[in-house]
């Protein structure tokens, strides 16, 4: 067993764990945090993915100890109390989610994207930068939609900033 | 229609717990004291269960029992059934070997449990089931269709003599045999449709809590019809009797038919929880979920059509090999007989039609309903056909569709299936337009001159959807009903609670049902809520599958409207001393037609929950049910046009464009509407370039991860245009008619006619990998 301590949508957290725990575990079990998801066991479907210091990591790959002393951000953590952050409203206004499941990875994923690239993005570079993100309800077309129109107004939201 | 009625793309109301993290799947609950399960599998594809020694693992840290497959027939719970009766040609009725939950003496497929480890933790199971000691001695395995059906092959169920469970047969032998005569030209076509893993994102999961005092259980469970999940766990398991078990299935990510079936690992939960006394939970990991879920397709296939010297079909003869796996799974006979050779007309006049089927065991995954179930293996099977035939008989292949096609209506196939309505023309002529099929030949031109091979290809589907009624299906070997109930309960303050048998797994029936209360009544769509997924609160339903739910499901809720409507406008007319006919209902009132005089639907509900007012001898409150038993299947249908590029150096396919016009009927929300055909088209896409469950000679599935099976990504899809014809659907007062699976039925045909186009060459098998392609190409 050890102890993890690390921040958590902005909260500072101390968690006893089992050393093998997984980050996404100590999220879920631990702190009830489960908007995170886990869809594979191979890194592949992105549906546990979070930001860890600002960038976007699968928190299914990571022991939750790795974690220790840095600042992680989940699917919970983004809106600012009732008002939506930009990538989540984008989901909904382009019916970019069915199911649900892979959605929380898929936003936590495109909103890493837009920051990486600044906001300049086109259709391509979205569906090749989503590769590490399997969604089976969409065809991805609307992810697609979202996750430019979100591009836009984050641009926009960062302006009025 | 109103802003939320009818016809509107609102967005969904369920969208924000999704978006924010807050959607309750199953994994996600939590009870006081809940233990972990975790099974032990077979790695052999068939072997003898020689013993199974627990006394290492009951030694270790947290474990609470260790349960086995000869506990299960101790205790006399029942084995998994299959719900569909198919009678062979020959008379006899399908044969069937046992299914346990947890194999006693013989496993029949790799990842089949043996048996289970409960522990306070989901680690201290994982430890301890590599612990439990089990004693196989290994038999030969039978992997595919070929091995199965060869003469002295290894036999699975000594109930199935050769590893048939059935040989079925449909349509008019003598009259096919009487239309090949006269042919001028026959075409024949070999092909296998691929098995697929639906891989639904959420892996399937399931608690169970058992009170003893009540002698009462809950289950939580992955499924997209929990009624049919309680009346089977208590009808055939002896799990309990319904009224003490109660089953919830929350929200749930995805299905795809992979969630229709009772699965061995909620039933034995169940059975778990009452042993220990606790509560037990299972989460599949990916693998189990590669490994456990029904598959889908798995079809081996030789026809012929026969066409007259017009180029007008004749006749059609199908033999076609069903791969079942291990076990027959819920509904699995149905699909290879019911749900694939009634839709062998496709959207053609064909004057005769003969289809023989085999099912077959082999040592593999139970195969069942994925998402189309039939329809697709039937559309691909008669779109490749056509194709194949244009190119034969030297024509252009939308020119011999639009020849063949069915124009009058309602019409009456050789094969059972009557379509009520459709407008085959307008579909395709939208799609070629979508897709400017006139300027493809210069744009064929001009790739070639950047060496590039392109190719377009065609597919008209038809399927068959809003299933079924009830006494239709029950002709035809149904275990159940396929009506569908709803409940409509007026508050009294007036909002709307709408209670369906239907549920909804990413379909959005939380917004699109409450948009037909919004086009009745004239209220928001926030001021109704959709109620579904819970045996206690919804007393008894069908489920969604089959692209049903609006068809019949929505019909249901429209009977119950009427219902409710009805009795409002007595106690208005009564309170507005009007006369009946003369209220109407408008933006949410009830208004007196000629005059300023009006109550809101708040003052109706509460005069009727008040009662001090009401029509002499009429009952208090305002709720009313309705079961619906649809008259006819749905008929849902339309044209897919795929463009692309092969690059002859790799094989590598890339999309130019992908145009789909679809005929739904009326459509409710146009925006889930489009959302269900994108998801749709890239289940067809993926089956005809990237996903195929492989396994190799002894039975083992070689592709059983995300690493290893080829899901479709972001980058391997287009954006998709798509369009819509109209013809109302005649059998339900919606006009609707389904649209949940038309996508995966129709797309594969389009994608291998149009590589198949590309590379001059029409032997091309599923999934048409780079690697395969480019030996296409080489070997022509």
């Amino acid at each position: 067993m050890s102890t993890v301590k690390l921040t958590v949508n902005g909260k500072a957290v101390s968690v006893d764990c089992e050393d093998r725990t997984l980050l996404v575990h100590l999220l879920r079990d631990h702190l009830n945090l489960t908007g995170t998801h886990v869809g594979c066991d191979t890194s592949q479907c992105g549906a546990c993915v979070v930001h860890m210091d600002g960038r976007a990591v699968k928190s299914c790959t990571m022991l939750a100890a790795q974690a220790a002393g840095s600042s992680v951000t989940t699917i919970e953590g983004i809106a600012k109390g009732d008002e939506l952050h930009p990538m989540q409203a984008a989901f909904r206004d382009n019916h970019g989610l069915q199911c649900g499941y892979c959605t929380p990875g898929m936003i936590m994923s495109a909103i890493d994207i837009v920051h990486r690239y600044s906001g300049k993005l086109d259709e391509a570079t979205v569906r090749h930068e989503l590769e590490g993100n399997i969604c089976r309800c969409t065809g991805y077309h609307n992810i697609v939609k979202a996750v430019l129109d979100a591009a836009g107004r984050m641009k926009v939201a960062q302006a009025a900033e | 229609m109103g802003v939320e009625g009818i016809g509107a793309s609102v967005v969904r109301k369920e969208d924000k717990r999704f978006i924010t993290g807050k959607g309750r799947y199953v994994d996600d609950i939590k009870l006081v004291g809940t233990t972990c399960a975790q099974f032990i599998r077979s790695p052999h594809a068939h072997a003898r269960v020689k013993g199974i020694d627990p006394s290492a693992a009951m030694k270790m840290p947290g474990v609470i029992a260790v349960l086995t497959g000869q506990q299960l027939v101790d205790d006399k719970v029942g084995n998994l059934i299959c719900g569909w009766a198919i009678t062979s040609k020959d008379g006899s009725p399908m044969k069937m070997g046992a299914y346990p939950a947890m194999a006693p003496e013989t496993v029949r497929y790799v990842g089949q449990a043996v048996a289970v480890v409960i522990a306070e933790t989901r680690n201290q199971a994982r430890d301890a089931a590599e612990a439990v000691v089990v004693n196989y001695e290994e038999l030969p395995a039978v992997p595919d269709i070929k091995a199965a059906i060869k003469s002295g092959a290894p036999q699975l169920h000594p109930e199935a003599p050769g590893n048939v469970v059935y040989d079925w047969h449909l349509g008019d032998e003598a009259a096919v045999k009487g239309a090949f005569a006269k042919a001028a030209n026959v075409v024949a076509l070999e092909l296998t449709n691929n098995r697929l893993v639906p891989n639904a994102m959420e892996p399937r999961s399931a608690i169970a809590d058992y009170d003893a005092a009540e002698e009462h259980f809950t289950l939580y469970t992955t499924s997209q019809n929990p009624h049919v999940a309680r009346l089977v766990l208590s009808a055939f398991y002896n799990i309990a009797p319904e009224h003490k078990l109660r089953v919830i299935a929350p929200d749930v990510g995805g299905g795809f038919g992979s969630k229709i079936y009772i699965y061995p690992e909620e039933m034995v939960c169940l059975w778990a929880s009452k042993k220990v006394g606790r509560p037990v939970k299972w989460t599949a990991d990916r693998s189990e979920s590669f490994l456990t879920d029904a598959h889908g397709r798995d079809h081996v296939t030789k026809a012929e059509m026969a066409f007259d010297k017009d180029n007008k079909i004749l006749g059609l003869r199908v033999k076609t090999h069903a791969n079942f796996g291990a076990y027959m799974s819920l509904f699995s006979s149905a699909v290879p007989t019911y749900l694939y050779a009634t839709l062998l007309s496709g959207q053609y006049v064909i004057p005769a039609i003969y289809a023989e089927v085999m099912g077959v065991y082999t040592n593999t995954t139970p195969v069942d309903a994925y998402r189309g179930a039939g329809r697709p293996e039937a559309s691909y099977l008669i779109e490749r056909m056509m194709e194949t035939a244009a190119r034969q008989l030297k024509v252009d292949p939308a020119e011999l569709r639009a020849k063949n096609f069915i124009t009058q209506f309602p019409y009456q196939t050789p094969v059972i299936m009557a379509y009520d309505t459709g407008n085959f023309h307008a579909s395709l002529e939208a799609a070629k337009k979508a897709i400017d099929y006139a300027g493809f030949p210069a744009r064929k031109a001009k790739a070639k001159s950047e060496g590039k091979l392109r190719g377009i290809g065609v597919s008209c589907y038809i399927e068959a959807c809003g299933i079924a009624p009830s006494k239709a299906v029950g002709s035809l070997g149904a275990g159940v009903g396929l009506w569908e109930s709803a409940e409509i309960r007026v508050n009294p303050v007036g909002t709307i609670e709408v209670l369906t048998g239907t549920h909804s797994h990413g379909q959005g029936h939380e917004t699109a049902f409450a948009q037909l209360i919004a086009e009745r009544l004239g209220v928001s769509i926030n001021q109704v809520q959709i109620v579904h997924g819970d045996t206690d609160k919804v007393q008894f339903g069908m489920g969604t599958y089959g692209s049903r739910s609006i068809a019949v499901g929505g019909t249901a809720i429209v009977k119950a409207m009427e219902k409710v409507e009805s009795k409002a406008k007595k106690i208005a007319a009564h309170l507005l001393e009007a006369s009946e006919g003369d209220i109407v209902i408008e933006n949410g009132e009830f208004k007196v037609t000629g005059t300023d005089k009006s109550l809101a639907l708040p003052m109706v509900a509460l005069a009727a929950y008040t009662a001090h007012n009401l029509p002499e001898g009429m009952e208090p409150g305002l709720k009313e049910t309705a079961f619906y038993d649809p008259t006819n299947f749905t008929f849902p249908a339309g044209a897919y046009i795929c463009e692309l590029e092969v690059d002859p150096g790799t094989g590598k396919t890339t999309f130019v464009n992908f145009v789909a016009a679809d005929d739904f009927g009326r459509l409710i929300n146009p925006m889930i509407v489009e959302g269900q055909v994108h998801g749709g088209l890239a289940q067809g896409i993926g089956q005809a370039l990237l996903e195929g469950a492989v396994y190799d000679g002894s039975g083992q599935l070689v592709t059983a991860s995300f690493m290893d099976y080829t899901m479709p990504r972001a980058d391997d899809l287009p954006s998709f245009k798509l369009s819509h014809t109209t013809t109302l659907c005649p059998g339900n007062p919606l006009g609707v008619k389904g649209c949940g699976e038309a996508g995966a039925i129709g797309a594969s045909a389009a994608v291998i006619n149009a590589i198949t186009d590309a590379i001059g060459s029409n032997k091309l098998e599923m999934p048409a990998t780079p690697d395969r392609v480019w030996h296409a190409i080489h070997a022509a």
